[in-house]
């Protein structure tokens, strides 16, 4: 504290600053020990919340590793008591079920996307809102959808679970797809629009290569949310033992065969569950992993 | 940029084969956007409209009869809008601390050099599809309920009257918990989002004050993501709402109202599947109902959530992958 | 020692008999005795030593990469949230050891307020709440003393006026130049025996500049100021001392001269102050 050379008991400001230190100093004690409480807790919380996710994963792979064999990649499911089961009519089903889904989504998305990257009216907003909360419904109302529209007039098959699937992906592509286009620079835009050319060349030509980066990540991540779901599956593609190469067949898929298998009393089959998890898993997150990657090697590219 | 600029607008100029006139192109980006925007009124209409039967049939209080017992015609959806909501409220307890206090510990607490991996390593769990969560809870964590939790909390916190009745493993407390553990990656994601984007500006001004490090949490940090943050959470509820098959492995699936946490019940969602199967006449409807009213709630609960998120992306915050 | 320049009628209205015989070797608020900072080993400014005296406004002035602003926060300890960062030689704030294991950075920082280069007005808080943010952040819960204390400082930031009607409102309603002045009412609410000011009125236009200028001559009489400006007018209109760095050949900035600002512009001893001054670099 200052020593001053005149009276400070007479400076209102001095007497205000005598004041003020001594709370700071006699509350600092409770100030730092409530600040550490405080600052512990959120460190127990990030171990609290790590350690469930963490099982999570390892329990999967633990599980789920044991089940890897030729034959499980090989051979469809078989009933209980029967060995050598595996889930390859699931991976087929959930191949073909996703690239049907991507192959009619990825089109229709970028199209909206352009047009959303366009509009900053009220129309574009309300579109934009309408996709954003779309990404978020519950999933088992588009199964519900997906079987009214599909499952109802044509029976069920991979294809009714594509058109679910896909309704469940084509907000997200729309979305990242708006926002990789909006991320082109207008200065290229405009180039090409002063040479006179067409929108629709400057769309293919300029644009959307120019966003191949973006639109490639929210592709692939909108993938992995599409081949993950299973309450949209359940209600069209009603799963299948056999191998099923047609889509317009009852198919099956490996959220389905991990759905339905965990709740079998027979340890083979929660087996081939756990098989099929760590399989989904994987999965999952080499699209996400490989969709930043890729992002970010297209983008040094650029450079 | 410059060395794309040139060859790319040469292309321009030249025209591709398929150069379209510009009304033609704008005519085709509307009639895509209209197809997207009919899906979602066909989408919207078809289940209301195969509901109508079971509106029709039982007038409009059945949502909120307590029985359902499709044998006897009774088709309430009271215990399962109740279970969804108990569901959720366990999942929100849970997670909005415990989200809240991880996003604010990774975005502000953690040393620089592990912030990247984990944060990575969070939004990579928010991808991981829910069944696995299910498939965890039902298998692995259920014995650890009935043998341990359930017991515990009942010892500790029976006087309640939370926890009455035997120890089951799956039931509500189970589904809640389940529901946590799957949003807690996302909402940590949006949070922390948020939270890092706070303008270093301010944080340095509460320092400067004498704060302490809490107090420049609490009073400068918190305060400016807490839009963003309101918003992760409401996300995160509907996430929750929604969610069908991890809640329907391991919340019992039984038609009643709970009386404890530990009783076995149904949420709007684990409904719809379990009975989807052998459902038809009016059955089938008063579940498409039930999907309706789940479609209700959840757009309900997202538009809120997008209007609160968005807010803060215009602010320059949140990652539109986490949220997507 | 005396310098002629400095108007200190005003600021010793309370002793004005010892002042005129003796006026400007106050008394020594803050000293700094070789300090050094350095991150991640990398001396950012190295070995700077000179005295801050109460009731008088010291300038630092230099090039940008001279670590102007980087001497600044040593002394404050804002570099405690940089892990590569370390401050050696002795920073003394009257009997307290700035950077001793005993002192506590967030007591020393109610001590030595700081204003930074852009308005950070807390935007989440009416006018009223960011005046007694600090006062609140330091235990101060007396409903009494939060008011006096904000209306003092308010009408210290010449802000009182203009704002005693609506101390609800959001701070973002008032322009930039209230912002900035917001901030300093902010610091000087804790009442702080040093404010450090770092480029206050960089993001400024010229006319919220010169209000932020003569502020900063009326507060001396108040608090201490330490001033880092890249302007030199600025640092000949409102400073009483001035320290001039420079960025040596390690790249680490020094100081090369420091005393009364008039002669450190009239007369500096060092060839390359007189270079800065007449803007030869810089």
């Amino acid at each position: 504290m200052t020593t001053l050379t005149f009276d400070a008991s007479s400076d209102p400001i001095l007497v205000r600053r005598e004041r003020i230190q001594s709370v700071a100093a006699a509350s600092l004690g409770r100030r730092k020990i409530y600040s550490r409480i405080a600052v512990g807790v959120c460190w127990a919380f990030l171990v609290v919340a790590i350690v469930p996710l963490v099982a999570v994963v390892l329990y999967v792979v633990i599980k789920g590793l044991p089940a890897w064999s030729t034959d499980f990649f090989t051979h469809p499911t078989y009933p209980e008591g029967i060995p050598g089961g595996g889930v390859w009519n699931a991976i087929v089903g959930t191949a073909v079920i996703g690239f049907l889904a991507t192959a009619v989504t990825v089109p229709l998305g970028l199209f909206c996307g352009l047009f959303l990257a366009e509009s900053d009216g009220k129309v574009g907003a309300a579109v934009r809102f309408t996709a954003d909360v779309m990404t978020g419904v519950p999933s088992i109302t588009i199964g519900i959808f997906g079987y009214i529209a599909i499952v109802k007039n044509f029976g069920y098959s991979g294809l009714a679970g594509a058109f679910s699937i896909g309704i469940v992906m084509l907000p997200v592509i729309i979305r990242a797809g708006e926002t990789a286009i909006r991320g082109v620079p207008g200065s290229l835009n405009e180039a090409a629009m002063a040479l006179g050319a067409r929108r629709a060349t400057i769309a293919r030509r300029v644009v959307v290569p120019a966003a191949m980066p973006g639109i490639i990540t929210g592709t692939l991540l909108a993938v992995a949310r599409g081949l993950g779901e299973t309450a949209p599956l359940l209600l069209t593609i009603f799963g299948n033992e056999y191998m099923q190469w047609n889509p317009a067949k009852p198919m099956n898929a490996l959220p389905l065969v991990i759905f339905t298998n965990s709740n079998q009393p027979y340890p083979d089959l929660v087996q081939v569950a756990w098989g099929a998890a760590l399989l989904l898993m994987v999965i999952v997150l080499v699209l996400s992993v490989g969709s930043r990657v890729l992002a970010a090697v297209l983008q040094k590219e650029r450079r | 940029m410059t060395t794309t600029e040139t060859p790319a607008s040469g292309r321009a100029k030249r025209g591709g084969r398929f150069a379209l006139p510009n009304a033609a192109y704008k005519g085709i980006l509307i009639a895509m956007v209209a197809i997207f925007v009919a899906l979602v009124a066909w989408y919207v209409i078809s289940i209301a409209v195969q509901s109508k039967p079971a509106f029709s049939a039982l007038g409009f209080s059945w949502i909120f009869q307590n029985v359902w017992a499709p044998s006897h015609g009774k088709y309430g959806l009271l215990p399962f809008i109740l279970g969804t909501i108990e569901t959720t409220a366990i999942a929100l307890v849970l997670a909005v601390p415990i989200g809240l206090g991880t996003a604010i510990a990774l975005a502000h607490l953690v040393p620089d050099r592990i912030r990247p991996p984990l944060s990575t390593a969070v939004e990579l769990l928010a991808a991981v599809p829910s069944v696995v969560y299910g498939l965890w809870g039902l298998i692995v964590l259920a014995p650890v309920f009935r043998e341990h939790v359930e017991p515990f909390l009942t010892s500790v916190f029976g006087w309640t009257g939370l926890f009455n009745g035997p120890n089951n493993g799956v039931g509500l407390l189970l589904a809640g918990v389940i529901l946590f553990v799957m949003v807690l990656p996302t909402m940590v994601a949006i949070s922390r989002d948020v939270l890092a984007v706070v303008p270093k500006e301010q944080i340095e001004g509460a320092m400067a004050l004498g704060a302490t490090r809490w107090q420049v949490l609490r009073k400068v940090v918190i305060p400016a993501a807490r839009t963003g943050i309101l918003g992760a959470f409401t996300l995160a509820m509907g996430r929750a709402l929604g969610e069908t098959v991890a809640v329907a492995l391991v919340i019992g699936n039984s038609p009643f109202i709970a009386h404890s946490v530990k009783s076995s019940a149904a949420t709007l969602a684990s409904l719809i599947v379990n009975n989807f199967g052998e459902a038809s006449g009016t059955e089938l409807a008063a579940l498409f109902g039930a999907g309706l009213v789940l479609l209700v709630i959840g757009v309900a609960v997202n538009a809120v959530a997008r209007v609160l998120v968005r807010g803060t992306e215009r602010a320059g915050g949140a990652s539109s992958v986490a949220v997507a | 020692m005396i310098d002629p320049t400095t108007p200190l009628e005003k600021g010793v209205s309370l002793n004005t008999a010892q002042v005129l015989l003796e006026p400007p070797i106050g008394h020594r608020v803050m000293e700094l005795d070789d300090v050094t900072v350095s991150f991640a080993g990398r001396k950012a400014v190295r070995d700077v030593s000179f005295d801050v005296h109460e009731g008088e406004i010291t300038a630092l002035i230099g090039p940008s990469g001279s670590g102007k602003t980087t001497l600044l926060r040593a002394l404050n300890r804002m570099h405690d949230t940089v892990r590569t960062a370390s401050v050696t030689g002795r920073i003394m704030l009257g009997d307290t050891d700035v950077n001793a294991g005993s002192t506590d950075a967030t007591l020393l920082r109610s001590r030595v307020g700081m204003v930074f280069q852009r308005p950070n007005p807390f935007p989440t808080m009416s006018i009223y709440e960011n005046t007694v943010a600090g006062l609140k952040f330091n235990g101060v819960r007396k409903k009494a003393l939060l008011d006096e204390a904000a209306e003092s400082a308010l009408v210290g930031a010449a802000l009182w006026d203009s704002v005693r009607d609506r101390l609800k409102a959001h701070a973002s309603t008032l322009s930039g130049g209230e912002q900035q002045r917001l901030c300093i009412a902010r610091a000087l609410a804790v009442e702080p025996e040093v404010l450090l000011m770092d480029e206050p009125t960089s993001a400024l236009d010229p006319i919220a500049t010169k209000r932020i200028e003569e502020l900063v001559g009326e507060l001396k009489h108040r608090v201490t100021i330490i001033i880092v400006t890249h302007n030199m007018q600025q640092a000949m209109r409102v400073s009483d001392r001035c320290a001039f760095l420079l960025m040596g050949e390690d790249k680490a900035g020094e100081l090369i001269e420091f005393g009364p600002t008039a002669k450190l512009f009239s007369e500096p001893t060092d060839p390359r102050t007189l270079d800065y001054v007449n803007g030869r670099f810089g």
